[in-house]
């Protein structure tokens, strides 16, 4: 057995200097990014830890599978166009898709708190099922706890998936070069504008729903058709757009523009963001993805994605430069230009 | 969208441009101070810099609420929400802004009862719904929000609602930006004037700084067009030598201000002897509190009060930068211990906080632009 005081000294020294957990940990900004890279990465992936991403290849001869983990906590459960159950499959399912997986099957994990209705849990496992099977992907085992009342918040839900990587590709940013460009596949904030209504603690109405959706069709095309010329790819889930374009530049060193007046935002989610001083770009997508392509390919690219079924809207938002290093840089159609950091803490709505 | 993309259009906003290029004697220097801190904030947002002259400079003003909040003020409410049944609850500015020992944000993290309310009735609702509990609402603004905290009071005081408190945090525009004027290190141009402040007290309270000081002001709205055009209008002035106080946001600011709101205002508060400002020190008549009549409604009178004072670091040169005598990125703490993500200073909270706009939007950008130099 080994001591306790060696099991909590083992391994390497670690940067992380916070001295305890916030919630700003876990909203995809900084925080977040601080936390993987300076104590989680170090301990547990060693050296195994270069370029983090979603979802990983599995170490071993030729297998050639991903594997990717995720865990799901959101208030409420259900929301105009999604709820956690779907969540859960679809946010899985889209980690393996923008590592350039096929996904294979997913395991599922319920953490559920005593007093949770069996109906409401039911209807989560119905929805699971379903967006299973709208993404072609097995569910075949898991775990189910159960903890006292008031120890968790209803249910959390924390999967794992397996998907067998699509031939012929080679995503990742030590393959992005200077001249590539970057596609969006559609509009930005509606996830997070719903969730931020449905929380009910504002007196705001709009039509809005949850983008919450698998990306497969559209990005299977996408990699059949173009291959080695897409480069880069992530779904721009907490943090936003702004966040994952940040992780792009810092791992490239490179300069990511962006033009503002090309970013698709539905009038609603503007319109909130306006009203609530948030910035559309850090706020998070369930159904979104990004891709970095070869210049000479992005017509064919734009062309596949807008033909595959729910690509209408996606377009081209920037493209990757030297300047400014290891930085995104916005400009609008008037000459203005800002840097577009990556998120602190959670988004908070500014009042006075 | 209405109301906005008209204030974001290229040509205009390219016509605006060429005429403060027009007007910027290049042989002069501009100082203009913009007072709020929704003005700062929009100004690193849309790049504006980039669109000016390098003799135009923007000196960031004092009308951010949450960076003039002294350290200590948090910690007192802190302490009062610690007692049994408190629920603490405050606008979204608020939440990360630190006290000596962590911001609200960090405490209800630890525990804490805290709340993100969207106006002073959702505490209020919130007190209504929890009959068993105490809900303070932490009340932080200028004029701006101080009437709907006023209201909020009277349909406390009206509802028989006796659960619930503020703690008044309000403060009032014109004692600040005398003590920047009477700062003598201090060297402006003239002012853009806050546009949200205004809508509650219109333009009439700015007339001394035209008249005693000398200085033009210009009222101004939040896009774009309107802070070039605010511009424009301040160039024109300072070019025929005159100082006028002068409205360009006058579809939402009324000359004469919002006579409901100013009562509102009157009927619950009155003026504090004095206030402690972050940076800028004690300042006399510059805050609100509740009068006697609505004592019932008052954290300070119904719960003890510690009292806090907590000084800020000697390093940080908070108050140089406040008043404009120093850029954000000439203090020593700037970028290095102070950070958005781990503030020092009360510049660095608030994304209206001239040092958090600054970092945010500007530093790294002049960053790669020496990088490139090199």
């Amino acid at each position: 057995m080994t001591a306790p005081d060696e099991r909590a000294t083992s391994g390497p020294a670690v940067r992380f200097r916070d001295p305890q957990i916030e919630m700003a940990h876990g909203a995809g900004g900084i925080a977040s990014r601080r936390l993987i890279d300076s104590l989680i990465a170090p301990l547990l992936l060693g050296s195994r830890a270069r370029g983090l991403a979603d979802a990983a290849e599995l170490p071993g001869d030729g297998a050639a599978l991903v594997m990717t983990a995720d865990g799901f906590v959101v208030t409420p459960l259900t929301f105009n166009g999604g709820s956690i159950g779907e969540l859960a499959i679809n946010g899985t399912v889209n980690d393996l898709v923008v590592s350039g997986a096929i996904p294979i099957a997913i395991t599922v994990t319920l953490v559920l708190e005593a007093g949770l209705p069996t109906a409401v849990l039911e209807a989560e496992l119905r929805a699971m099922a379903l967006a299973a099977a709208k993404a072609g992907v097995p569910i075949i085992g898991g775990d189910t706890k159960v903890v006292d009342h008031g120890k968790a918040d209803q249910m959390y839900i924390s999967t794992a998936g397996v998907g067998r990587q699509f031939p012929n590709i080679r995503l990742g940013s030590t393959e992005v070069r200077v001249g590539d460009r970057i596609l969006l596949s559609g509009p930005i904030g509606d996830h997070g504008i719903t969730i931020l209504l449905a929380r009910g603690e504002l007196d705001l109405e709009a039509d809005l729903r949850s983008d919450t959706r698998s990306v497969l069709p559209m990005v299977q095309p996408l990699l059949e058709a173009l291959g080695p010329a897409v480069h880069w790819m992530r779904d721009p889930t907490r943090g936003g757009v702004a966040s994952a374009l940040n992780e792009l530049a810092l791992d490239t060193g490179l300069g990511i523009t962006i033009t503002e007046e090309s970013l698709p935002i539905r009038p609603a989610v503007r319109g909130a963001c306006e009203l609530l001083g948030l910035d559309p770009l850090h706020i998070a997508n369930e159904g979104q993805f990004l891709a970095v392509i070869a210049p000479e390919a992005a017509d064919r690219a734009l062309a596949v994605v807008r033909a595959a079924p729910g690509g209408k809207e996606a377009r081209f938002i920037g493209e990757v430069g030297v300047e400014p290093a290891a930085a995104v840089l916005s400009v609008s159609s008037y000459g203005g230009t800002r840097i577009i950091d990556m998120l602190v803490g959670d988004p908070l709505p500014r009042i006075c | 969208m209405r109301f906005v993309d008209e204030f974001r259009d290229p040509e205009a906003i390219g016509r605006a441009r060429d005429e403060i290029r027009r007007l910027a004697d290049p042989k002069r220097h501009y100082r203009i101070m913009e007072v709020c801190g929704g003005h700062t904030h929009a100004i690193f947002r849309f790049g504006l810099k980039d669109l000016l002259p390098d003799n135009v400079e923007l000196i960031h003003g004092p009308g951010c609420p949450v960076c003039v909040l002294p350290m200590g003020r948090i910690d007192d409410g802190v302490e009062v929400a610690r007692q049994p049944g408190v629920i603490f609850a405050a606008f979204g500015d608020m939440m990360r802004v630190p006290g000596a020992h962590g911001s609200p944000l960090e405490h209800k993290a630890r525990g804490l009862d805290v709340r993100i309310v969207y106006s002073p009735l959702d505490a209020l609702k919130l007190a209504r719904n929890n009959p068993d509990r105490h809900v303070m609402f932490f009340a932080i603004g200028f004029e701006t929000t101080a009437p709907s905290t006023a209201l909020t009071i009277m349909r406390a005081r009206d509802e028989g609602i006796t659960n619930f408190s503020v703690f008044c945090n309000h403060v009032t525009i014109i004692p600040p930006i005398k003590a920047i004027l009477d700062s003598p290190d201090m060297r402006l141009d003239g002012f853009l004037g806050p546009g949200h402040v205004s809508t509650v007290i219109g333009c009439e309270p700015y007339e001394w700084i035209a008249s005693r000081e000398g200085l033009p002001i210009v009222v101004s709205g939040f896009e774009p067009l309107d802070l070039l055009q605010s511009l424009v209008m301040l160039l024109r002035q300072l070019q025929e030598g005159t100082a006028r106080v002068e409205n360009q946001y006058a579809r939402v600011v009324p000359w004469e201000g919002n006579r409901a709101a100013l009562r509102a205002i009157a009927e619950v508060f009155e003026l504090r002897p004095f206030f402690e400002w972050r940076g800028l020190g004690f300042i006399s008549q510059s805050a609100l509190r509740l009068r006697e009549e609505y004592a019932t409604w008052d954290t300070e009178r119904r719960f003890k009060v510690p009292g806090v004072r907590v000084t800020d670091p000697k390093a940080a040169q908070c108050g140089e930068v406040l008043k404009g005598v120093l850029k954000p990125s000439q203090c020593k703490l700037f970028g290095r211990e102070c950070t958005p993500e781990h503030p020092v200073g009360a510049l660095m909270v608030s994304s209206e906080g001239s040092c958090a706009a600054y970092y945010n939007y500007e530093h790294r950008k002049q960053a790669a632009r020496e990088a490139s130099l090199v």
